[in-house]
């Protein structure tokens, strides 16, 4: 622990020890505030190591006797897993990719050229309920014979992606300081070199902090792969949203499958937790 | 969701623009170039598109007529669709208000120091990533009446067993209370964003004057943060809008319609009933009150930057 004397309170003041008492009253609100996220994951990883007997018990069960793989078992035998989680590895994969491709150099294009027309249609671009651009887009996908492709997924989940990464990748070159660029141009760099060799290495931390929000986002959405999905192309929370249609009662697999579903996310949260605080935080570059 | 905290909330200083700013900024729109063609396509058409449906008699696979507004014209009679705008409504003000004041909490605690903070704080941010999909399913199974651990635990401490999702009354509630656990983190981590940057001087002074703890937040804290908390609830508010994941898997807006918001009313009239249309209408109008209400509040957090 840092020495409470040099270390900067919860209202920044410097050199005061804190009392007894505001250390206990910070642990109980700690401890209220972070209980919630705990039970809910622990009781996910409680119904899925649990036999359906347990799982129904009441008073409930809370530490599996003896944990039980069977859940896992079951879900991977009854349902194609590795196909849909290979689906989502496509659809969110290529998204982020495109994304990446096409969002960080229109950042850059916007942050230069001090675009805030653009900027704010990109703003008014995340604001939209996704499921309003669905009904075009399915319609459009009816007329191209793409419903049930993975290419119509790809493309839906473009709308997720490209807004976060821009908007990102703006705030981030902003940051980088116009007068590099400028001696390197009149150095006789082209806008494309001093993009490249200059801007994009210094806004590296932000097409990471882009690119895991971008993923996480992408990997998360449900309903486009519900709509849009066939049978073989449905990524890995639409799946499981169709599980549990079909088999209401059935606890233990539906929470193996929910956490296998969401597990990819929660270990990117937990590796690149910096990013995400500094990404979703304030200003990246700028206050740095 | 929360990309736009990376950007507003450093006030733009606007640099005077030089003669090498003009003469360079010409190259920059072949940058932007494929960017807003892909927006183009896959954003600004799909509106343009739902613009011209909602004036159509639009039906998927049948046949479809110029309507003229006969689409809005219906809308404001239909009831249930009144009625899932008010619960709207109803919902996000809840959504809203609860996160902000757990979220400005937690960023007080979490911008102290105290052992295994890091540890915490990732916990603290997990629900905000986790899918909202398989994170729901799991609250179905705690909500159950008879079984579910959540009337359990309430039984421990003497409170009856709750219906939870499975009554009109307590089902919006039900609803918030998921919601909050998923999207309090991400008000702590803007805030949080805000209290790291703030000076330590002012607090300095205020304590060799004398000034206590609660004194120090209203006075000094709580104004300097102030434009932060604007931007958590300008994203809140849109967020809660838009609720759809938790509500098609918890309780599918039922039980009745009792938990049947916008977007879920949408959801239906375009992909159950397949009234395009008609849901091409509920879109146009949800557009509509979702850039009315941000435009307020950007308006109100320019006036709270002056304050």
């Amino acid at each position: 622990m840092a020495d409470p004397l040099v270390s900067q309170s919860m209202f920044g003041a410097v050199g005061v020890r804190r009392s007894w008492g505001s250390r206990l009253g910070l642990w109980i609100s700690v401890l209220f505030l972070v209980s919630p996220a705990i039970l809910v994951f622990l009781w996910m990883l409680s119904l899925s190591l649990k036999n359906d007997i347990d799982n129904v018990a009441f008073p409930p069960v809370f530490i599996p006797q003896p944990p039980t793989l069977a859940n896992y078992v079951d879900v991977f035998d009854k349902n194609k897993m590795l196909q849909y989680f290979w689906n989502s590895v496509l659809v969110t994969g290529g998204a982020v990719l495109v994304g990446l491709l096409v969002g960080v150099p229109a950042g850059y294009g916007i942050a230069r050229a001090k675009a805030h027309r653009t900027a704010i249609l990109i703003l008014i671009a995340r604001m939209t309920p996704a499921l309003s651009y669905l009904i075009p887009l399915f319609l459009l996908f009816q007329v191209l014979n793409l419903v049930g492709t993975i290419w119509a997924l790809v493309i839906t989940h473009l709308v997720i992606t490209v807004p976060i990464i821009v908007w990102i990748m703006i705030g981030y070159f902003e940051g980088v300081p116009q007068e590099l660029e400028d001696a390197a141009l009149v150095d006789g760099a082209t806008s494309w070199q001093s993009f490249r060799h200059i801007a994009l290495p210094l806004a590296r931390p932000g097409i990471v902090v882009g690119g895991i929000l971008a993923f996480i986002f992408s990997w998360n959405n449900f309903i486009f792969s519900v709509v849009l999905g066939g049978k073989n192309t449905r990524t890995l929370p639409s799946a499981v949203y169709n599980m549990l249609t079909f088999e209401q009662l059935s606890w233990g697999p539906l929470a193996a499958a929910a956490l296998l579903v969401t597990l990819p996310v929660l270990l990117v949260t937990v590796i690149a937790q910096r990013e995400i605080v500094a990404g979703l935080s304030a200003g990246g570059l700028k206050d740095g | 969701m929360t990309n736009t905290a990376a950007r507003l909330p450093a006030p733009q200083v606007a640099k005077r623009p030089t003669t090498k700013d003009y003469t360079f900024s010409r190259h920059y729109w072949a940058f932007s170039l494929p960017g807003t063609l892909l927006i183009g396509a896959v954003i600004v058409f799909p509106w343009a598109f739902t613009l011209w449906m909602s004036l159509h008699d639009w039906k998927v696979g049948g046949d479809h007529a110029f309507v003229g507004f006969a689409n809005y014209v219906r809308l404001a009679s239909d009831t249930r669709f009144l009625e899932s705008v008010g619960r709207t409504f109803w919902f996000t003000l809840l959504a809203v208000i609860i996160p902000i004041v757990l979220g400005i909490w937690a960023a007080m605690m979490f911008h102290r120091n105290f052992p295994f903070r890091g540890t915490l704080r990732t916990i603290f941010v997990m629900p905000m990533m986790a899918t909202p999909v398989a994170v729901a399913l799991v609250w179905t199974m705690m909500f159950h009446p008879q079984l579910g651990v959540l009337n359990y635990l309430l039984s421990l401490v003497g409170i009856p067993p709750q219906l939870w999702v499975y009554h009109p009354n307590t089902v919006i509630p039900t609803l918030v209370m998921v919601e909050v656990w998923h999207w309090t983190p991400l008000v702590m981590l803007i805030v949080l964003g805000g209290l790291a940057a703030l000076p330590t001087d002012p607090y300095d002074s205020a304590l060799i004057d004398g000034a206590s703890g609660w004194q120090m937040f209203r006075f000094i804290t709580w104004p300097l943060i102030l434009p932060y908390v604007m931007i958590a609830l300008v994203i809140r508010t849109i967020d809660s809008l838009k609720v759809f994941d938790t509500i098609a898997v918890i309780s599918q807006g039922g039980p009745g319609t009792a938990s049947e918001t916008l977007n879920y009313f949408l959801y239906l009239q375009a992909f159950q009933f397949y009234n395009i249309g008609y849901a091409s209408a509920v879109v146009v109008i949800f557009f509509i009150i979702i850039i009315a209400l941000s435009l307020l509040l950007l308006y109100l957090r320019q006036r709270s930057k002056w304050m």
